[in-house]
């Protein structure tokens, strides 16, 4: 099949190791855990080169679903099967599910507090930069082709000026930029 | 499913795992893309949330280290305590988790195919659409003065500029918020 079957050392790692390399991913990364993931995965433990951390990514980002998720049930998979998939997941969110469920808890209580309030509305507005910046930092790989900046344009048109429902949007625009990506493929 | 349904889980939690349920896979490129498509259930559609409680979510999810899925996690804490936010998480990560461990032993098998590529090349555009309406979104819901649009622009051009952690820029502005910048 592919290098994704024939790792470097199939034998060596077990569920919990994977349990636990995950649990270090998911605590260390705030507003973006794929940095970490590359680090455990390629430098600290040496599961897998370079190039198969990039084939990886690419993988994850592809699948529906959360990019990080689906890397770990990837790489769960190859080291242990079903199992290895559970550990890697769920070492993965046991953590940042319980601190941000006790975040909650704890804005719950000090709401009333105004500081609490305007500190919470102000990072509202902080991240909300952080994903106008995501999303024009990806634009700009794509921003010399121009059917792709046709499809990004429509994209944002239909979602968040017209509110159309994502799953109409998604049936008309994928296919269309698959089939726009399929003509001109060199 | 229907049988148990009536007899012991309560309805609410049944509609935050069908909502979700359905959100799974339209996750692509991840939950930043479908901002809106949350809002737009779980604010317009179920009101389980008001505007300011929505970005109040967010700003919790964005503030905890991990997957940026977590707003999720609150959203279900939110309607329905501990157990609407396992319930939320499990509804929006199982599906895509499935499908995934079945593509990916096939799909390396295409690594070379042409519509691989061409797929991949598609759907870049279509996520980063998705990405940019979510920014718009939010702001929307997030920013009620001309203050809280400045610390939205402001980081997002130094996000762009510079190499900065993204984590300093929530505590700079937790800080201006908590001493009365707003």
């Amino acid at each position: 099949m592919s290098e994704f079957s024939s790792p470097q050392e199939p034998a060596g790692v077990s569920s919990s190791d994977l349990f636990l390399g995950f649990l270090k991913v998911g605590v260390s990364g705030f507003g973006g855990v794929m940095p970490f993931a590359r680090r455990m995965l390629v430098e600290e433990r040496h599961w897998m080169t370079e190039r198969e951390f990039t084939e990886l990514l690419s993988l994850s980002q592809f699948l529906p679903g959360p990019n990080i998720i689906n890397m770990s049930i990837i790489v769960g998979s190859r080291y242990q099967g079903p199992l290895g998939s559970l550990a890697a997941c769920l070492g993965l969110m046991l953590m940042p599910f319980l601190i941000v469920l006790a975040l909650a808890a704890l804005y719950a209580r000090f709401d009333a507090l105004s500081a609490v309030r305007d500190a919470t509305a102000a990072v509202s507005s902080a991240a909300t930069g952080l994903v106008v910046a995501m999303g024009l930092k990806m634009a700009r790989p794509l921003a010399g082709t121009a059917w792709q900046v046709a499809i990004v344009v429509l994209g944002f048109v239909a979602l968040a000026l017209l509110r159309v429902p994502l799953l109409w949007a998604l049936a008309v625009l994928a296919p269309l930029a698959v089939a726009c990506a399929w003509w001109t493929r060199r | 499913m229907r049988l148990v349904d009536a007899a012991m889980i309560p309805p609410v939690l049944v509609e935050l795992a069908q909502q979700f349920g359905a959100l799974s896979f339209l996750t692509i490129g991840g939950v930043n893309a479908i901002i809106p498509e949350i809002h737009r259930r779980v604010v317009d559609i179920e009101h389980w949330l008001t505007d300011v409680e929505f970005a109040q979510a967010f700003a919790i999810s964005q503030a905890s280290p991990g997957p940026n899925m977590l707003i999720v996690s609150v959203i279900g804490w939110k309607v329905y305590g501990f157990l609407g936010a396992l319930v939320a998480t499990v509804a929006i990560c199982l599906p895509t988790s499935v499908f995934t461990y079945a593509v990916s032993h096939v799909w390396n098998r295409f690594r070379d195919a042409p519509l691989r590529a061409a797929i991949q090349r598609g759907l870049a555009p279509v996520t980063v659409g998705l990405v940019l309406a979510s920014g718009y979104v939010l702001a929307r819901s997030a920013d009620e003065t001309w203050v809280a649009y400045a610390i939205t622009a402001v980081t997002a051009v130094l996000a762009l500029a510079t190499r900065v952690h993204p984590l300093w820029f929530l505590v700079t502005a937790a800080a201006l918020g908590a001493f009365g910048v707003h």
